[in-house]
């Protein structure tokens, strides 16, 4: 028995390999400017935010895809609203509006008398469970994504390192934090299937710091990402098959792995670095 | 170097008449001139009327009447809190005034905005973030080039040349959390010249550098100045304010005193304009102020230390 080959005779597995990679892909690009900005609880929070537009879309029949879509495009907007209205710090705001959004979720998925057992993918993921039709949405939306990220990396990079330099200098550095914040939201629901909305945020975030502790430049940050990105989930794949163990939680550990594997290497080289300029002087 | 203030400021501004304190220019033995746009002169870079600003529900300045002309090398000069960056912010435009208007380089503030660098304060900027000097300084390109074009020949000369002229070429692909505290001014002067603009707004661009440092920048801000450009600097060093720049504007909340920098020699508008926080010893002037010198921040904004770098607000 072929432990690597085998699994591929199952076309399930292999719709799942795709959408995982196009899903990490994403998710590590994204993630990049996530991170530098500090919005890793945003994630999180964003990810939540998109409950209730799922069960409401499983409700009235129509892909989950635009329930989770509003959702959490419109938490977004409300959460940047609500801070650029500087009553509140942007934490504070996130916490309200995401446990609130999520409360709702909740409310209307306790009042659907009958077996609920797909929504239930929704919080934990089920990439196993992806169809055709899921692979090619998911597909068009990330492109979408990337497509937007390609157009204006620079605008986002400018302004997410200077605000202040770069909105004096002409950019619409307002529009480009909604911009932003509408790509986070619609990376999770592209990614809501894969992994769940309780592991998103490990999607998002993991792969960018693992890149953020080895590179010096945002052009190598946001290619380690994605590379990490698009190769974690095809061992977390393989890892799940072979142990039966869930899809997105196997993902998210390969991930974590990486993560303290890279942290710990770059701990012991910098201690190998110090030790040896405290020999040299 | 370029003209001097414009004596509509220099007389002063007040929220009150009673509080209004008038400097005679021949009192400093200086001409401080009439006003600019009696005399046919070119429109000033910058113009505020009746600007009242701040955050939330707390204000910041009020009342403020300022022109500053084309080719002025202006000091922002007063205490903490004292309205020096909100100023700045105000000219910039982003920061809307409440009431008032603020035109910059003939235009409403930001309407120009390729035509403005402004840098910020050193702890204002994560210098954790994942730049080298030639990307902080090709960002002053990315303005005027859109989302659809990428950095080209053109852009790559502009950043080379200004790398050049702040003397930081040779550590372009440094990383910027590996350059000492005057290389990170440089790095962000540097962004500010491959911008081509005719307007520097800097917060703070020589506090906390060494005196080589403050001297190669201060030079570099006076050749533009001489070009024709305006440049318009906070610094709370009164010593460097009165050594390297020709015109000074004092504000603690409203504008104390504005004009030549000379008018910082003068007790009185240093008592104004300092309150408690000054401290006379014979001839010298001590400032009793803490190194925090930047005004509230909006609630957006982050923070960083320079000597933490790692550090988070």
């Amino acid at each position: 028995m072929n432990l690597v080959l085998d699994p591929l005779a199952y076309s399930f597995f292999v719709r799942a390999l795709v959408a995982s990679a196009i899903v990490g892909l994403v998710c590590a690009t994204v993630g990049s400017y996530m991170v530098l900005r500090g919005l890793a609880f945003m994630g999180d929070a964003l990810s939540h935010s998109a409950f209730p537009g799922v069960v409401v879309a499983y409700m009235i029949k129509v892909p989950f895809y635009f329930g989770a879509s509003i959702a959490a495009v419109g938490t977004a907007l409300a959460i940047g609203w609500v801070t650029r209205q500087g009553k509140l710090r942007s934490d504070t705001a996130v916490g309200v509006l995401f446990a609130g959004m999520f409360a709702l979720g909740v409310f209307l998925f306790s009042m659907i008398p009958n077996y609920v057992g797909d929504l239930f993918g929704f919080l934990f993921g089920d990439v196993l469970g992806i169809g055709l039709g899921d692979l090619i949405s998911l597909a068009v939306l990330a492109a979408l994504v990337l497509g937007t990220l390609a157009l204006l990396w620079k605008e986002l990079l400018y302004a997410t390192f200077d605000p202040l330099g770069a909105a004096a200098s002409g950019l619409p550095v307002n529009r480009l934090d909604y911009l932003l914040l509408a790509l986070i939201a619609l990376t999770i629901v592209i990614s809501l299937q894969s992994v769940g909305i309780i592991l998103v945020v490990a999607m998002l975030v993991t792969p960018a710091a693992t890149a953020q502790l080895i590179s010096k430049s945002f052009g190598r940050l946001v290619l380690i990402a994605a590379t990490i990105g698009v190769v974690c989930p095809l061992f977390g794949l393989y890892g799940s098959f072979w142990f039966n163990s869930a899809s997105g939680a196997t993902v998210v550990l390969v991930e974590s792995a990486v993560f303290f594997v890279v942290l710990a290497v770059t701990l012991v080289a910098g201690r190998v670095r110090h030790a040896s300029v405290a020999l040299d002087s | 170097m370029g003209g001097p203030m414009s004596a509509s400021a220099a007389e002063t501004v007040a929220g009150t008449a009673a509080e209004t304190a008038h400097y005679a220019p021949d009192a400093l033995g200086s001409n401080i001139g009439g006003r600019m746009e009696s005399v046919g002169a070119p429109a000033p870079a910058i113009r505020l009327e009746g600007v009242t600003a701040g955050y939330g529900e707390r204000i910041a300045l009020e009342c403020v009447d300022l022109e500053i002309p084309v080719g002025a090398l202006v000091a922002v000069v007063g205490p903490n809190g004292g309205g020096k960056s909100t100023l700045l912010k105000l000219i910039a435009g982003v920061l809307k005034p409440w009431t008032g208007s603020v035109e910059v380089l003939g235009a409403a503030a930001g309407r120009e905005a390729h035509r403005v660098a402004y840098v910020p304060q050193a702890e204002l900027v994560d210098w954790s973030f994942p730049v080298n000097v030639w990307n902080v300084a090709m960002m002053g390109r990315y303005p005027r080039l859109g989302p659809l074009r990428q950095p080209g020949h053109a852009d790559h000369e502009a950043v080379e040349a200004a790398l050049d002229r702040v003397g930081m070429l040779d550590r372009a692909r440094t990383p910027i959390g590996a350059l000492s505290g005057g290389q990170r001014r440089r790095a962000f002067l540097a962004r500010a010249m491959a911008a081509e603009v005719d307007l520097y707004l800097l917060d703070e661009p020589v506090t906390g550098v060494d005196v080589p440092t403050q001297e190669a920048i201060m030079a570099l801000l006076a050749a533009e100045a001489e070009k024709g450009k305006a440049v318009v600097a906070t610094t709370h060093d009164l010593g460097a304010a009165v050594r390297h720049f020709e015109s000074i504007v004092a504000v603690n909340r409203r504008i104390i005193a504005s004009g030549p920098a000379a008018l910082l020699t003068n007790p009185e508008i240093l008592s104004q304009t300092y309150g408690g926080h000054l401290l006379v010893l014979g001839d010298n002037l001590g400032i009793l102020d803490d190194s925090h010198h930047h005004d509230d921040p909006a609630g957006a904004e982050r923070h960083f230390h320079e000597d933490h770098p790692e550090g988070r607000p």
